[in-house]
């Protein structure tokens, strides 16, 4: 136990000694410096950076963004976008694992629905989104909907692309052993596939949280108004809506707030998936 | 436990099948693109012995075994285990496959108990003789690692114990030792031959490498380039158990090393005249041999 703390601590501290941490906070620094230094530098000296004198400066945003944790309305806005992300997310886990897995196994089947599924496949889940309106009765179900679709063919493609992966020999293996179809589908599929499905999902989230945003954005924000004004729609509304008050600092606020919350969800299911493949861990 | 369990290991519940190939062809393709890979073959896989199939890389040997095994079938002739023919993959017949094929995500234990779970026999029994077959393969402290935290001879061997724990007839070992490094490759061969003289079940060995096969043989078939029949068969009539050190020194052994060369040889001239890059390799490297023998 002592030995495992300890090589926890070693690896901690040899990783914030070792050159490439120090390569990568340098370069962070140099970059919020140049940001400040250029949105800033009209007001110093007269002279304007292209584009970058048209964003906010870092200090002006982090300030921005204290005033808004303090604000419930904010937190109402990430909160929408988290569950309509997670509701999308999960039923395109639900709907796409057995789709994938049954494409891969049956020839059958994968002949019936793979035509259908690449002609789906190519359209933006974005240009899903008026017709989404029109189909779904509320508007919360057609943004939840393009979410959907957002995850669920990349985690499709990944379950047949793993399923097929699987090397012949621990099906002859299996066989031989005298497996039956069900044992090898639960013991020598599931599993195999198991890695391209947290793949899948890994990738799928952060497509979500793209989606999503967008979606919000167009729809106009689904419950807004449910807590007043531009708060009530999720992220993606609660940044159109400061575009529209010409509140730039909190564009961007907005933004890297979606950065966090997408990097928060994708860790989440790479830790996730780390533990339902141990198998892969190295040692 | 490690007693009761010993004495499951030492009684063989019978000494395998025999296996009798006859005719058997198998080509891949249709009409023009038609390639045969097997052209009327036959041999025997006696009872209880250890037959070691020897052939130039790329000579249909894999083909022969996916036949045995029953994964494919022949276009023609027949495969006969103990007078039954072979319709399908069954557990008389297991395959140690190159490079093994343990399943990644199930431990050691996992992979060794993956039979018995299949059928149904997840008994105390099974769960003793998968404890004294982790034993003596040297793999008790390695009952939870995954295949690839195993080095590459102990995978070999956690293969071997999985195939050995569904007690088969006939074991089916294509190049098992293939890719290890020369110093794992004659332990892993010493630990084999041990095993075998243990059991004594009939075994159908694929190797390339001749001194194996001498080592651990009681017969070896010499295959034909493809399309790949059996070309001749060398009786290895040496006492059990052989010692690696004395078999290199002993004249018998060598007369037999110098046969077997010499009867490669002339298949790898063979196909060599039928433009075979593998067979012009084979014919450089054990030219040299046989003349400095």
């Amino acid at each position: 136990m002592m030995n495992q703390v300890e090589a926890i601590f070693l690896k901690a501290t040899s990783f914030i000694t070792g050159e490439e941490f120090w390569r990568g906070v340098v370069a962070i620094i140099v970059f919020f410096i140049f940001w400040e230094v250029g949105s800033r530098s009209e007001a110093w000296s007269g002279f304007a950076f292209p584009w970058i004198s048209q964003v906010p400066p870092p200090t002006a945003v982090l300030l921005e963004m204290f005033k808004l944790i303090q604000e419930p309305s904010f937190w109402h806005s990430a909160y929408l976008s988290t569950l309509r992300v997670f509701e999308g997310f999960i039923a395109a886990m639900i709907v796409g694992i057995p789709l994938g897995l049954a494409m891969a196994v049956s020839r059958v089947f994968y002949g019936i629905t793979f035509p259908v599924f690449e002609v789906l496949r190519p359209i933006p889940p974005l240009a899903w989104v008026p017709a989404s309106i029109i189909f779904w009765p509320t508007q919360e179900l057609s943004i939840a909907f393009v979410t959907f679709l957002g995850a669920f063919f990349t985690i499709v493609i990944n379950v047949i692309g793993g399923a097929r992966a699987i090397d012949v020999r621990y099906f002859q293996a299996a066989r031989s052993m005298g497996s039956s179809t069900w044992d090898i589908f639960r013991r020598i599929i599931l599993p195999g596939t198991l890695p391209s499905i947290v793949v899948g999902a890994t990738v799928g989230v952060g497509i979500t949280w793209a989606v999503v945003v967008a979606a919000e954005m167009i729809s106009g924000g689904g419950s807004a108004g449910s807590m007043g004004g531009a708060a009530g729609g999720g992220l993606g509304f609660f940044i159109w809506n400061s575009y529209v008050g010409g509140s730039y600092t909190q564009i961007v606020a907005g933004m890297i707030s979606i950065g966090i919350a997408g990097y928060i969800s994708s860790a989440a299911i790479r830790k996730l998936g780390d533990l339902l493949t141990p198998w892969l861990a190295e040692g | 436990m490690a007693h009761i369990a010993s004495t499951q290991i030492n009684a063989p519940t019978s000494f395998g099948s025999e296996i009798v190939v006859k005719n058997v062809s198998k080509s891949y393709g249709t009409d023009v693109f038609t390639k045969e890979v097997v052209q009327n073959c036959s041999f025997t896989i006696e009872r209880s012995k250890l037959t070691v199939m020897i052939g130039p890389s790329g000579c249909g040997k894999s083909t022969l075994i996916r036949l045995l095994a029953g994964f494919e079938r022949p276009n023609s002739g027949t495969v006969k285990v103990d007078d039954k023919p072979v319709t399908g993959p069954g557990v008389d017949r297991l395959v140690c496959f190159q490079e093994t094929a343990l399943f990644p995500w199930m431990t050691t234990y996992d992979n060794i108990m993956y039979g018995p779970r299949a059928r149904g026999e997840d008994t105390p029994e099974m769960r003793d003789f998968a404890e004294a077959l982790l034993q003596k393969v040297g793999l008790a402290a390695f009952r939870k690692k995954y295949p690839s935290q195993l080095s590459g001879g102990m995978q070999r061997r956690a293969e071997l114990a999985r195939c050995m724990i569904n007690k088969p007839a006939v074991m089916i070992l294509d190049e098992p030792f293939r890719g290890l490094d020369a110093m794992t490759k004659r332990l892993m061969q010493e630990y084999y031959a041990n095993l075998y003289n243990e059991f004594r079940r009939t075994t159908f060995f694929v190797t390339t490498d001749i001194d194996e096969a001498i080592y651990l043989a009681d017969r070896i078939l010499i295959m034909s380039n493809i399309p790949t029949r059996v070309s001749s068969v060398i009786d290895v009539d040496l006492p059990r158990p052989r010692n690696a050190e004395n078999i290199t020194e002993s004249d018998e052994a060598n007369a037999i090393k110098m046969q077997a060369l010499q009867l490669l040889h002339q298949e790898a001239m063979k196909s060599f005249a039928r433009g075979s890059k593998a067979a012009a390799d084979f014919i450089e490297a054990y030219s040299k041999r046989i003349s400095k023998d």
